[in-house]
């Protein structure tokens, strides 16, 4: 199906491109080419140097070396804006959208159909829910962003790189919030364009979609290219050694021992227990009970209802029906500050616009939690922040390992390390966990994994939500299955639950 | 590859859906099934109805055609003020140089008049000040990056100053073709005066709300109020747009000084002092908020309205002090900044 790429002309071709932060050098000499009717995935790990390449290309950063020919011709776009006028479209890491306008109004910004010199906004609204149909979105064109969550507006910001008719098309981590089933829909549209002739640059962490939808991939490592592979001549294994420079093992030997604790069995009291919690449009009332020392894990779809689990939980939203216990003490959680001081730390899926301060160091970030915790009068001694500080970047491995560098400028998967080891640092007694390891590389992902279960192991209640079932089920104890905004089953994990069955639990909704 | 089209409704999931029940004004907004962008500029203009129905009542003949269409003549200038205003506070920015180049414009105009320079050089000359001046504001806050606070304080001081370099007295304008045109008016329906600074006002209005609503500039306005990054990402003019709108902005104000040497035949340093925060006041009043990314011109031009009608209030009660205008501003000002906070809270 796929013609032979390299028998026609790249449509972009860079060559040595190389471009230095203030301390990091963040490509050196980098090497780049896209043909056209190819999926090309670009791969590395946390901070390898993936986005600032794709932004390289379209003009968000100027290069300080190098050369970019795109279709036969030499250009140093401005901007994005240039960059699209070429017929390169491009889906940013993060949602870049305006929460503030409706979803067509940010589908169709700056290309709006225009009749005798003004905006047509029928014409507008129209092609808007025509790029949603694509992308198989039912949602009202002329509800506000904002009130969506980050996996649809991912999709939307996705429909809105529809609207320019490209030759190129570049997804810096579409999927990260994706459920399979938006996946496969992405992926049929990817492969449709692909086979119009469209480039398209493809970044991801999830290793089996890369495979799935990539015919070429070229892999850099700390700002340098390693190599340009066929995806079908480069295996699992070889690739990921290839991207952390080191062989696979290490990551191997993580067995998290998913036995069941004692406390749960011999009936003890759990940390928390919630009976028919509930709120109203959000989700119906569930019962709920996790126990110190274990994972509970949150499986279920994508509007499942299970990010709304846990903002009850965590007092980021207010219930309007049901009990917490904490300890077997009714406790109200009206905030997320009283959730706090029970002890009950939530890190959110949002993490732009609910969790890292872009403007603060990598060591302000990380002790937010805590000093927020003791209150600001007391501040935390700087040896002792330094010692949390060094502690957990070096457990997470954050790049560049400077306490000091600007949040905003670390990269996607670095930001989401920090966030989690701002929780972690809090050292709470119930950690709630909503898709830590989205856009985290497979190594920091397995490390990230080994620290929840140690956690765990210790005496920590964990609740761990992720659109991945593999993930779900290699750390939970216990794992909750949610459907339509409601919880449908519970099952205890042990060596013979796999993934189908989860999946055929979600489908069944419980009944079989 | 027939891959099936899985259609899911997942409307609204996730922290910021939007929830079902809630109270007070967002239920009876979906009862009259309004969308809630609309809420603000609704309750503005519940409230200018509300002070129309006080005065009526408590007043003879105070709802009149005449006291609404004098509301209009009298606050022209700082209707073109307002809706200038709303695109830099849209954008997220603030314009604290407005009263300063109204004096100023108003200044130059009664100078270069009373220097003889014939008035059709002179209109289109005052104006382009007040475009020059948002310009250099514009450049400032983009190119070197300025704070806009302190951007348009410089700017401020810097009118203020030159007000006073090209003339410390006030200078009467008597010239026979600037009275006229002034003074010139029309009677619609034979009841509702307009004068010419009212049409220009309305005008002004039109301009906005087009630019606004139907032009790329309009949305890139609301875009960079959003997320100014964003906008830089989805391959806008954010450059360009952020200057743009202090130099409407600029412009605004070089028109409503002229308008203001219309009202008053005059040019004088000190006058428009202050008068950027009742522009801004109007602004927050007609809904829009001071983060940006929300708001319509329509509701700044209400807010002018409200402050109008309050100020018209206290001189009908007579014995009032006109500082009370001040006070109501100020407690308008605080229940609408609240309510925005409550409505904008509910949001996420
Ligand atoms: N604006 C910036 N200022 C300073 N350093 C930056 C900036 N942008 C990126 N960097 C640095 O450049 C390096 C490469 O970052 P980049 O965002 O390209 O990584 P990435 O491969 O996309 O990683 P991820 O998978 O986490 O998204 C990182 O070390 C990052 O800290
Ligand atoms: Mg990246």
């Amino acid at each position: 199906m796929t013609s032979s790429p390299s028998a026609d002309r790249p449509v972009v071709e860079m060559s040595g491109i190389s471009i230095e932060f203030p301390g990091v050098k963040a490509l050196d000499q980098v090497d780049f080419r896209l043909f056209p009717g190819e999926v090309h995935a670009l791969m590395g790990e946390n901070g390898a140097g993936k986005s600032t390449l794709i932004k390289a290309l379209t003009g968000v950063y100027g290069i300080d070396a190098g050369r970019i020919v795109v279709d036969g011709a030499e250009h140093r776009f401005s901007g994005p804006g240039e960059a699209q006028d070429a017929g390169i479209a491009t889906v940013y890491q993060e949602v870049n959208l305006c929460e503030n306008l409706t979803v067509a109004e940010n589908i169709m910004l700056g290309h709006e159909p225009r009749r005798l010199g003004a905006i047509d906004w029928r014409a507008a609204r129209r092609a808007a829910a025509e790029h949603l149909a694509t992308m198989g979105l039912d949602i009202d064109p002329a509800s506000s962003l904002g009130s969506h969550s980050i996996a649809i507006q991912q999709l939307v910001a996705i429909s809105r790189a529809m609207v320019v008719d490209a030759k190129v098309l570049i997804l810096d981590e579409p999927t990260s919030s994706l459920d399979a089933d938006e996946v496969a829909q992405l992926f049929a549209v990817v492969r449709r364009l692909r086979d119009q002739g469209v480039a398209v640059l493809f970044v991801s962490h999830f290793i089996e979609q890369v495979y799935e939808i990539s015919d070429r991939m070229t892999v850099l490592r700390n700002g340098q290219r390693v190599g340009e592979y066929r995806t079908d001549e480069l295996d699992r294994l070889e690739l990921v050694s290839t991207m952390i420079g080191r062989s696979m093992d290490v990551l191997e030997d993580l067995q998290v021992s998913t036995e069941h604790t004692v406390d749960a069995e011999q009936g003890a009291t759990p940390y928390l227990s919630a009976v028919g919690l509930g709120r109203k449009g959000d989700v119906r009332p569930f019962d709920l009970d996790v126990y110190a020392g274990e994972v509970v894990g949150l499986a279920g779809l994508l509007g499942s209802g299970r990010t709304e689990v846990a903002r009850l939980l965590s007092g980021a939203d207010r219930a309007d029906s049901g009990t917490t216990r904490i300890k077997d003490v009714p406790t109200r959680l009206r905030n997320p500050r009283a959730a706090i001081s029970q002890g009950i730390a939530f890190s959110s899926e949002d993490r732009k616009s609910e969790g890292v301060v872009g403007d603060l160091t990598v060591r302000e970030n990380i002790v937010l939690g805590l000093q927020a915790g003791r209150g600001w009068m007391r501040r935390l001694p700087r040896r002792q922040v330094d010692e949390i500080v060094e502690k957990y970047m070096a457990a997470l491995n954050v790049r560049p390992a400077n306490p000091d560098a600007l949040l905003r400028n670390l990269s996607g998967g670095n930001q989401q390390k920090v966030l989690l080891a701002r929780w972690l640092a809090t050292a709470p007694e119930l950690l709630i966990l909503d898709e830590p390891t989205r856009g985290i590389d497979v190594g920091a992902k397995a490390e990230i994994q080994k620290l929840v279960a140690e956690l765990a192991s210790q005496g920590m209640a964990v609740v761990f939500i992720s659109a991945e079932l593999e993930e779900v089920l290699r750390l939970s104890h216990r794992i909750g299955v949610m459907r339509d905004r409601r919880k449908v089953a519970e099952i205890v994990n042990s060596e013979d639950v796999g993934v189908d069955d989860v999946v055929e639990l979600i489908a069944s909704g419980g009944e079989h | 590859m027939a891959t099936t089209t899985p259609q899911h409704t997942v409307e609204g999931s996730g922290p910021g859906a939007p929830r079902p029940g809630g109270s007070g004004p967002a239920r009876i907004a979906r009862r009259l099934r309004i969308d809630r962008r609309y809420l603000p500029v609704v309750g503005t203009f519940v409230v200018l109805a509300l002070i129309l129905a006080i005065g009526g009542v408590r007043y003879d003949n105070f709802l009149s055609v005449g006291v609404l269409a004098n509301l209009f003549i009298n606050n022209s200038f700082l209707i073109v003020l307002a809706v200038g205003m709303t695109f830099v506070i849209l954008t997220g920015g603030i314009d604290l140089s407005v009263g300063a180049v109204l004096a100023l414009s108003a200044v130059s105009a009664a100078y270069l008049i009373d220097a003889g320079v014939p008035v059709a050089v002179v209109l289109p000359a005052v104006v382009l000040i007040g475009s020059i001046i948002g310009l250099l504001i514009g450049l400032m806050v983009h190119v070197f990056e300025v704070q806009p606070f302190i951007a348009t304080l410089a700017g401020m001081f810097f009118a203020r100053g030159l007000c006073f370099v090209i003339a410390p007295e006030s200078i009467p304008i008597t010239d026979e073709t600037f009275v006229a045109i002034a003074g010139w008016d029309t009677w619609i329906a034979g009841q509702w005066r307009m004068t010419t600074s009212v049409i220009v006002a309305l005008v002004v209005i039109g301009i906005a709300f087009y630019l606004l609503h139907f032009t790329q500039f309009g949305r890139t306005v609301y875009a960079i109020g959003g997320s100014e990054q964003s906008a830089r990402l989805m391959g806008l003019p954010v450059a360009r747009t952020k200057v743009l709108v202090y130099v409407i902005s600029g412009t605004c104000a070089g028109l409503g000084g002229l308008l203001f040497a219309m009202y008053s035949r005059s040019g004088y340093s000190l006058t428009g002092v202050a008068m950027e925060l009742d522009a801004i006041a109007a602004v927050v009043i007609g809904g829009t908020l001071l983060t940006g990314g929300t708001g319509f011109v329509l509701g700044s031009v209400l807010g002018v309205l409200v402050l109008g009608l309050i100020q018209t209030i206290i001189t009908y009660e007579g014995t009032l002090s006109s500082w009370w205008t001040k006070i109501f501003i100020g407690v308008l000002l605080l229940v609408f900044v609240v309510l925005q906070r409550v409505l904008s809270l509910r949001k996420t």
